[in-house]
């Protein structure tokens, strides 16, 4: 179902606090006016206005849930890009900055949606996924699996508050590290593959729901492989994000 | 190009300039091949010039939004069918 929008506006949103996640990622927590509120996986588009009038837009996920105080996003710099650099480089603590939205209604989980959760990301495709655990933990009782792919362990975002929820059983987590593992690692050392999936995910037959985000080819593989393992294809919500990293 | 996303989601805000309801879920079908799927799956070529929206399956454009000093240009030619799921009215 989908309502209609509230007029979308650009709106000065206020850095109200940084936290570094990894070397190359950071979540920009933002006060935003006249915030009506959001659904787990939706994003913002965040617009910087040069002096001479020159513009540069970006979405980004939002990584809070729903209903909490602050919107917080959670950006990875992508080198000689236009817009993360900013972000992740310049933007302080009390400075202001254009956002719109929430926006999206397509790759969005409400607490209320039946059937197991499952969740598959690469690198910063988990930023929205996390905002569905978070919202998940607070608020519903069907299982819920993530398995998450990233380059080294210092690579892992929300790596602390991921562990804390498998420690505590509010999710599954599974991570799958692609570059370099610890020695003692004792998740996956490659690739997400078939192997993978058919281990993680629940059988087709158990109804789950399946968001998957990162970058286009591992989002299109996972997707590929989970309609071949008998997935309906609208069971499995995908959101691209463009670098490989 | 860097962090730009390469979906239909990513053009939700550029539409919401124009449709009065995110149209991100609703369901489209190519004019080319007939596939139809949720408009938050096309691929997404756009951004810099505007949103290109393309088949999933066939890869034709759909459709076409670009914002112009004064305008909003929408170049819906590729789309047969836009399907949004409303609330029934009492």
């Amino acid at each position: 179902m989908t309502p209609p929008l509230a007029r979308l506006e650009w709106k000065v949103a206020t850095v109200v606090d940084i936290r570094d996640e990894t070397r190359r990622a950071r979540t920009l927590v933002l006060e935003v006016p006249e915030w009506p509120g959001h659904l787990a996986g939706q994003h913002v588009d965040v617009r910087l206005v040069a002096e001479d009038g020159y513009q540069a837009q970006r979405s980004y996920s939002i990584a809070s849930a729903p209903g909490s105080r602050h919107v917080e996003l959670t950006v990875e710099r992508i080198e000689n890009a236009e817009v993360s650099p900013y972000l992740c480089d310049v933007l302080q603590r009390g400075d202001g900055v254009e956002v719109r939205g929430p926006i999206g209604g397509y790759f969005v989980w409400r607490s209320e949606d039946p059937g197991p959760l499952l969740l598959v990301g690469g690198g910063s495709g988990v930023v929205p996924l996390m905002s569905m655990l978070r919202h998940h933990a607070a608020n519903a009782r069907i299982p819920a699996r993530l398995l998450y792919s990233a380059r080294t362990l210092d690579d892992v975002i929300y790596r602390n508050e991921l562990d804390a929820l498998a420690a505590t059983g509010g999710a599954e987590i599974s991570i799958a590290l692609t570059r370099e593992s610890p020695g003692d690692w004792r998740g996956f050392r490659r690739r997400i593959d078939r192997a993978m999936l058919e281990e993680i995910a629940w059988p087709a037959s158990e109804g789950a729901r399946a968001y998957v985000c990162g970058p286009t080819p591992l989002v299109e593989s996972v997707a590929t492989l989970l309609v071949e393992l008998g997935y309906d294809a609208s069971q499995v919500r995908t959101e691209r994000f463009g670098p490989t990293g | 190009m860097d962090e730009m996303r390469l979906d239909g989601n990513a053009a939700a805000g550029p539409l919401a300039e124009l449709f009065a309801r995110d149209i991100t879920a609703a369901v489209a079908t190519c004019a080319k091949c007939g596939r139809a799927t949720p408009v938050g799956s096309l691929f997404d070529y756009g951004q810099t010039m505007g949103v290109v929206l393309r088949c999933n399956g066939c890869e034709a454009a759909m459709l076409r939004l670009v914002r112009t000093p004064g305008s909003l240009r929408l170049d819906p030619s590729g789309l047969s069918l836009l399907i949004v799921s409303v609330e029934q009215e009492a």
